[in-house]
């Protein structure tokens, strides 16, 4: 069977690289300092997408992701490892979006591409860590949820079977399609780029990323080749509804950040040497703290 | 109206730890607030079971949702009850899990609602928001208050505008404490149909396999961390040698999860579990804020790092400069010499 199957995806900075110039002194984020990367569990569910294309080359795979122009870079990622295209969500409207207003303007986009079987992304994005996304685009498409999918482990008769991890446990859970599943970062890892896909689709652009007229080497390919044109859609081509996209469209608000301060306490240091360990053992046990 | 809410988790029959921990939050905010605690609990068979576990935390009144198909918990019926009776009764706070079901329950529901939501909060106050731009103040709101950007700022998120204010909390970030064993709360059982459309059960749980935890971290008295400095799943089996000595348990900071050299079910922090032991022994541990976040009220914290300055270095009462093959050994061996 044929499935019609959307991915969500996020470029996200590299939280878990983060050097000392990650902050600015004024205590801002300094993104510049951070390296953009495909968020790590939305590859695993690239992954489970492009499985099932596996078994049909019929189904449809294609990513959704919402960013700013640089984002492009998402979709070319699955382009290389296989997938049917993408569309970049793109405007200035999008900006400042809280999880609520992000999944507003997703679930109107995957409505614009055509409501499909099945639409997968990670759990949660290492930006924010809300794991929110996914339910709240489930709710607005009046889907179904499942959500922690190590595996998928049939899609049948309109139905499909998942694997899930629960707390202290799993769970095997079988749903009606359509559905939103939301995958764990314990599925299986993602194939690597495909050299032959590179090849062809290491010039895929979204109209954004085009310079100015004049300028475009190879204009002519882009006409020869429309899969090299990556959709891009803003805010008025999806017809949404801006007070309830980014900022406006934000129920939560940040009232301060802070660059937090722990209390320092005074530390007695020692060294690794033997005298130095075993008084500190010395220490503990007399005081009671072990022992 | 205008009431603090608490989504209570079930295992069964069993309330979790974590819905009793927010219910002890919860009192203190809906005092703070001059309004009522309320619960809510959803599952098959629950009717005289649960109630016990749940008034003495100071619960005014609780609603019961018992039917069959709601336990173990799918998404949609536990959404149409917490988004009808919300409807409802209107509640100003709801504070849930950031378990796997809250996290999956909270977003379908604060969309629905519409209503803000914010996830694995670490401290919850109440206090005034001034919108400058808006002009406008706002008198008592929620303070959400979170590790952000991969834990490097602390973040404070409010809901000006949106009703419930809607957070999450990680088991062990709050404490669970009985207020009155006799407290005499009102039990309100609801008729699950109303709230629930037949349609709505539709997800079929078909297998299912619950372990009691290996381990526990939360309670353990002594709490011996390893991070990504640690280097190997070899050598984490040393620090699995001092915790056993030492009668502790062995956590993880994330990259160390990561990296693969510990179980996720040991990862102490924000996004994993909080502890507060007597003792907290990080072993290659630098010191990520949402770390810190897990493990600050430990009592006595020892750092052995290779890094002089890693950042929980500072935090620490005992700092080692050394690397964790050298150091831990050396623990165990004096430990082993001077304790008898």
């Amino acid at each position: 069977m044929s499935l019609k199957i959307v991915v969500l995806a996020k470029q996200v900075p590299d939280t878990r690289n983060v050097g000392p110039d990650a902050m600015t002194p004024e205590g801002t984020v300094n993104r510049a300092a951070l390296p953009a990367i495909f968020n790590p569990e939305d590859m695993n569910a690239l992954e489970q997408a492009l499985l099932l294309k596996d078994q049909d080359p019929a189904t449809q795979v294609r990513i959704v992701t919402m960013g700013p122009p640089r984002a492009t870079e998402i979709i070319r990622e699955g382009l290389y490892r296989g997938t049917d295209g993408g569309v970049l969500l793109t405007d200035r409207a999008f900006a400042g979006a809280d999880t609520l207003a992000t999944s507003y303007a997703l679930a109107t986009a995957i409505r614009k591409m055509g409501l499909p079987d099945i639409v997968i992304g990670g759990r949660q994005a290492i930006d924010g860590d809300t794991a929110q996304v996914g339910p709240q685009v489930a709710q607005k498409l009046g889907y179904n949820q499942v959500t922690y999918v190590t595996s998928i482990d049939k899609v049948e008769d309109g139905k499909i079977t998942v694997t899930r991890h629960i707390d202290g446990g799993v769970e095997r859970v079988e749903a009606p399609l359509p559905i939103l599943l939301t995958v764990n970062g314990d599925a299986a890892p993602c194939r690597p780029q495909n050299a032959k896909l590179v090849m062809k689709y290491k010039r895929a652009m979204t109209p954004i990323e085009r310079p100015a007229e004049g300028e475009l080497p190879y204009a002519e390919e882009y006409e020869r080749k429309p899969y090299l044109n990556i959709t891009q859609w803003s805010v008025a081509d999806v017809e949404g509804d801006v007070t309830q996209c980014g900022l406006s469209g934000s129920p939560t608000k940040v009232k301060n950040v802070e660059n937090i301060a722990f209390k320092a306490k005074e530390s007695k240091t020692l060294t690794a040497s033997d005298k130095d360990v075993e008084s500190l053992v010395k220490e503990l046990l007399a005081e009671k703290i072990i022992g | 109206m205008n009431n603090v809410f608490v989504y209570i988790e079930i295992e069964g029959t069993k309330v979790q730890e974590v819905s009793q921990e927010l219910l002890t939050k919860g009192r203190k905010l809906a005092d703070e607030l001059g309004v009522q605690l309320h619960a809510v609990v959803a599952g098959t068979g629950i009717k005289g079971a649960v109630e016990s576990q749940i008034l003495p935390y100071g619960v005014d009144k609780l609603f019961v949702f018992d039917g069959d198909g709601l336990f173990p918990y799918t998404s949609k019926p536990h959404t149409d009850i917490l988004v009808n009776l919300f409807k409802r009764e209107e509640p100003q706070i709801c504070l849930m899990g950031a378990t796997v079901i809250g996290r999956d329950l909270g977003p379908r529901v604060s969309s629905s609602l519409t209503s803000g939501l914010t996830a694995d909060c670490t401290q919850l106050e109440i206090g005034d928001y001034e919108d400058k731009r808006a002009g406008k103040v706002y008198k008592n709101l929620l303070y959400q208050i979170r590790p952000a950007f991969g834990g490097n700022i602390v973040a404070t998120i409010v809901n000006p505008d949106h009703r419930p204010q809607m957070a999450t909390v990680r088991s062990g970030v709050m404490k669970a404490e009985v207020l009155d064993a006799q407290y005499q709360g009102e039990v309100v059982y609801e008729n699950v149909a109303d709230f629930v459309p037949a349609e709505d059960y539709v997800v079929k749980v078909i297998e299912r396999h619950v372990e009691a935890a290996k381990h526990n971290l939360k309670g353990a008295p002594i709490v011996v961390a390893g991070g990504y400095g640690v280097g190997s799943k070899e050598n984490f089996d040393l620090l699995f040698d001092l915790a056993t000595l030492l009668h502790g348990e062995v956590g993880a900071s994330r990259a160390a999860v990561d990296a693969g050299f510990c179980d996720h079910d040991r990862q102490i922090g924000q996004t994993g579990v909080t502890v507060h032991p007597k003792v907290y022994i990080a072993c290659g541990i630098s010191g990520q804020i949402q770390h810190i976040a897990g493990m600050q009220d430990s009592k006595i914290i020892i750092s052995i790092n290779s890094d002089p300055d890693a950042p929980i270095n500072k935090i620490a009462d005992y700092v080692i400069t050394g690397t964790v093959e050298d150091v831990v050994p050396k623990l165990i061996k004096y430990y082993k010499s001077n304790s008898k």
